[in-house]
């Protein structure tokens, strides 16, 4: 054999690794329940040789259905990235332009800023039956979804009001990306995570001019944008490394697109992000095991939770970390749930065409759920929430938010302050 | 399920012409004969396509590899590549073909090759090295020149079964696996041929006024039967088939022709060759692949395209041409690759026996013309020829071209392997529209109309009319499928299929083996796990 040849087969996506084997259809959550998706091994690795012949064999109908939970990965044996060769292939297929629909539920910063300004309005119209209807009718944003509520005010104002100032005291300190959801929606989980991190010694700052993560523009249709916010994201994330201050966020499917999807189907230069961003449960964790930071907790807290691995959870491996930090709460009870789709896939299931494969993807977990009788269930994706709170009707917490709730703050203090 | 429809065991005692093979040129010339209003019968010992029809390049020529060296090759590769284009255009990608110089490469053959490629009425368009990458950015980099010509790809599986089909329309009855053991011979005047069904050892005899062997390399054998020497030598031709396209253009070597300077796209694979070395005739019922060929194919080939050294390649496979010496020289030194039309009565004194061998692929038709218009003339029939003015099945209706969303790839699909007559497929239920074969879409309404309409019994056959097994996986989820509806719809006994599938699968193994490393082996091991672990297949292997 001549030298160097044959060594490796190498191929975008490692396309050609993939043995035919079908694992991934088995895991595919949506192949579970519609024959109308092919499956990632055929919709994936077999439809991209013929996309490789004739472009005129992209099939966006069917391809549209994939929800990018990337399980098909996760259980690929042969490391072909299944999930990307699909998503690749969406975005460079693709002719259609996004309609109204799409840009509303990709542009999570534009529409979060214009709706905090007029949550009230916003949130009531929002709920109204009538508006459902007509959303579902016109735009075809499904009736039966709730809309996560806007929030008052920003996380991002709320913290130059109330934090900002109080975090140049420590010694130690982190940069937050705090994600849409948090910033529009749910300011109380970045609340939450300042008064873990101060209370372990670390100041938390924002990043200089963070926009969204993008993960909804692409699965939205426009890559661009998603690349646009992608670069200034790295430049300040890179800022703030050389600042010496590490990335974490609360959000998995942020930290698995700005880690994954950056490089994989955007194709950009994200180190940056590799080596210094983290889901906070995770760099919390690994503090707590190095016995560098330690926690105390409230004697009084008692509470049952079941924990959902999120799909990009299960993609990053990371569900250890947030369910090893639950479990040092001695007051909670904590089930592990098995690990699977809830169907939401992010703006996937708002979309009136993919209700009913959403809701049937998250059927057997909204039973389960509702058969263990737990206080709340616990999850590190925002969009899980949603659906699991509207589905399975339970309250669903972050991990951080129920460490914050279950820390004993002024015990950890003192415990760190000793070291 | 399907009656007697397939069963294509009708013969009559009596012919006005016999052809001998079912390559290319064999059922080129039956279709042809039977055009002609003569009563035809092919005869063929295995499945179609089994010889060098079914392994070579897949390449429509446009005749400029032979420009310089052969020009009387060139003219009628591309009046021939014109006229595929037209009568067969659902077995034609048009996709044009690159000649490359490298830099080790002269340039001045470049202009040579111009020149004579103009001369024989191919058109030949000198283009920059940055527009070569520009149109198949696959190409090597580091190129110094490019010409660009009509070349194109065609399936010769695809275009043999439509000229069997239009044979048959026309009146031909066909015999397969019906393997000529003698020829009736009578006063030096050939009249029939000796018959051996070669699924069931049942003999027969079969008349005809003329007798045309058209049976390729094993054509000499045939010749030999009838007390003629032809003076052929085989030359095998070894190549290698990529798990996906690397190219969308077909990329040549702009020099003298050499091994492995063809990279040819075709359907959802690419394929380099060939090497030619001479192989005994004793030999090439067997091909088989070596490691020092393989070794060859890969290092030009990567010249080519260098993406080639790191593409996973699903198989390597090898035919034989039929070259022959011309009859003016007996040495055997002055090999032509050109067209060889025998009429064995002026040359050896044997009546009613006429060898066509020798061309290519790309030039069946016209050896069929050739051969057919022979026959004609000993019969006193008074016919034109029409094969280069009416379309093949598949190719009589305007291409449909169908990117509509609103239908599955596998309908695309099926557009492009039977043109017209995907019209007839059955898609309307979910059970016709589930696919069996995954890589190459092939669905279960596929099945049943191949198995119908094209002489199918085994899964070899079926695999060679609907490229069921040929893709990435090489057999392992289609093969077991394929089987059982083999069961179901024939009424076929399973051990009977058993045997069948073990057999399949060690063929695919067979075109494995050669490039068995990397994710290859690994796709090899996985369908020995299924098949041999835990299915048990060796049990039937014979």
């Amino acid at each position: 054999m001549s030298e160097n040849m044959q060594l490796c087969n190498v191929s975008t996506n490692e396309l050609e690794q993939c043995l035919k084997c079908s694992i991934c259809t088995v895991y595919c959550p949506v192949s579970a329940v519609t024959t109308a998706y092919p499956g990632p091994k055929h919709a994936g690795p077999d439809g991209e040789r013929y996309r490789l012949k004739d472009p005129k064999f992209f099939d966006e109908k069917a391809l549209k259905l994939c929800l990018n939970c990337k399980r098909c990965e996760v259980a690929c044996p042969h490391g072909v990235k299944i999930g990307d060769i699909i998503q690749s292939a969406r975005i460079k297929y693709t002719k259609h332009c996004p309609g109204l629909r799409d840009f509303t539920l990709a542009n999570t910063d534009l529409v979060g800023g214009i709706a905090t300004k007029m949550s009230p309005i916003v949130n009531y119209t929002l709920g109204m039956k009538p508006v459902k209807s007509l959303m579902h009718a016109t735009i075809g944003v499904d009736k039966h979804r709730e809309f996560p509520k806007y929030s008052a005010a920003t996380f991002e104002s709320w913290y130059k009001k109330n934090a900002k100032e109080n975090q140049m005291r420590f010694s130690k300190n982190i940069s937050y990306f705090h994600g849409c959801y948090v910033n529009y929606n749910f300011p109380k989980l970045g609340m939450d995570l300042i008064k873990i991190m101060n209370a372990i010694g670390y100041g938390v700052h924002l990043l200089d001019k963070e926009k969204c993560c993008g993960v909804a523009l692409i699965a939205n249709g426009m890559p661009k944008k998603a690349a646009r916010n992608g670069e200034r994201n790295i430049a300040a994330m890179q800022k703030s490394v050389v600042n010496g201050r590490q990335i974490i966020t609360t959000s998995s499917t942020c930290t698995f697109t700005m880690r994954d999807e950056y490089e994989h189907l955007l194709h950009l230069d994200n180190r940056v992000a590799k080596d210094n961003l983290s889901l906070a449960t995770r760099y919390i964790y690994r503090l707590v095991e190095s016995g560098e930071v330690k926690l105390a907790f409230r004697s009084d807290y008692k509470k049952t939770a079941a924990y959902h691995t999120a799909c990009h959870m299960e993609k990053l491996g990371w569900a250890v970390y947030s369910v090893g930090l639950l479990k040092m709460i001695p007051g909670l009870k904590l089930e592990i749930l098995d690990s699977q789709c809830c169907g939401i896939g992010g703006t996937y299931g708002f979309k009136k065409e993919n209700y009913p494969i959403s809701q049937a993807i998250g059927a057997p977990l909204f039973k389960c759920i509702k058969e263990l009788g737990v206080d709340f269930v616990s999850t590190d994706c925002e969009t899980c929430k949603w659906q699991i709170e509207m589905s399975a009707g339970v309250e669903v917490l972050n991990p951080i938010s129920i460490l914050a709730d279950a820390l004993d703050v002024e015990a950890t203090i003192e415990l760190n302050k000793k070291q | 399920m399907f009656s007697d429809v397939f069963k294509y065991s009708k013969y009559k005692k009596h012919y006005d012409v016999i052809v001998i093979g079912g390559g290319a040129t064999g059922a080129g010339t039956a279709r042809d004969c039977a055009m002609r209003g003569l009563s035809t019968l092919l005869v063929e010992r295995y499945d179609f396509t089994a010889g060098a029809t079914g392994r070579n390049h897949g390449l429509l020529h446009s005749g400029a590899r032979y420009a310089v060296t052969d020009s009387e090759s060139a003219t009628e590769c591309i009046a021939e590549n014109m006229t595929l284009r037209r009568i067969a255009s659902h077995c034609v990608e048009e996709h044009d073909g690159l000649f490359i110089s490298l830099p080790e490469d002269d340039l001045a053959y470049q202009s040579k090759f111009v020149e004579s490629c103009l001369k024989a009425g191919i058109r030949a368009e000198v283009i920059s090295p940055q527009e070569a990458l520009r149109l198949e950015p696959s190409v090597n980099p580091l190129l110094v020149g490019a010409v660009r010509v009509p070349d194109g790809s065609i399936d010769p599986f695809r275009l043999t079964i439509s000229n069997v089909l239009d044979a048959r329309r026309n009146g031909a009855d066909i015999l397969t696996y019906h393997e000529v053991t003698g020829l009736v011979i009578d006063n030096g005047r050939v009249i029939g041929v000796y018959l051996r069904n070669n699924l069931n050892g049942e003999k027969l005899e079969v008349r005809a006024d003329i007798t045309v062997n058209a049976a390729g390399i094993w054509g000499m054998l045939i010749a030999r039967m009838a007390g003629a020497t032809i003076n052929m030598f085989p030359a095998k031709g070894s190549l290698l088939i990529f798990g996906h396209r690397v190219n969308n253009m077909v990329i040549n070597r702009c020099r003298k022709p050499a091994n492995a300077d063809i990279l040819v796209p075709g359907d959802t694979v690419c394929v380099i060759g060939t090497t030619s070395d001479r192989v005994p005739i004793e030999t090439c019922d067997d091909m088989r692949v070596t490691p020092a060929e393989v070794d060859v194919l890969l290092r030009e080939g990567a010249q080519l395209a260098p993406a080639l050294a790191t593409t996973r390649i699903l198989r390597a496979y090898a035919g034989v041409r039929p070259l022959v010496a011309s009859d003016d020289d007996p040495s055997g030194r002055s090999i032509s690759r050109g067209i060889v039309c025998l009429d064995h009565e002026t040359r050896d004194g044997i009546e009613g026996f006429i060898t066509i061998t020798g061309g290519k692929l790309m030039t069946y038709r016209l050896m069929a013309e050739i051969a057919t218009d022979m026959v004609c003339k000993k019969l006193n029939v008074d016919k034109k020829c029409e094969t280069a003015i009416v379309p093949l099945p598949g190719s009589d209706k305007q291409k449909n071209n169908v990117s509509d969303l609103k239908h599955t790839y596998a309908f695309n699909v099926r557009q492009g392997r039977y043109g017209s007559m995907a019209d007839t497929i059955d898609d309307d239920t979910e059970t016709d529209n589930s696919l069996i074969c995954e890589c190459e879409e092939v669905t279960v309404g596929e099945m049943k109309h191949v198995i119908v309409e094209q002489h199918v019994d085994t899964l070899t056959q079926l695999r060679r009319r609907t490229r069921l097994g040929m893709g990435t996986c090489q057999g392992q989820l289609c093969a077991l499928r394929a089987a059982g509806l083999m069961c179901i719809l024939q009424k076929n006994e399973a051990s009977k299929v058993g045997v069948d599938l073990a057999e399949f699968i060690n063929e695919r193994w067979k075109g494995m083996y050669p490039v068995g490393w990397g994710a290859t082996l690994a796709e090899a091991q996985l369908v020995a796990n299924i098949y041999q672990g835990l299915c048990g297949l060796d049990k039937f292997v014979k």
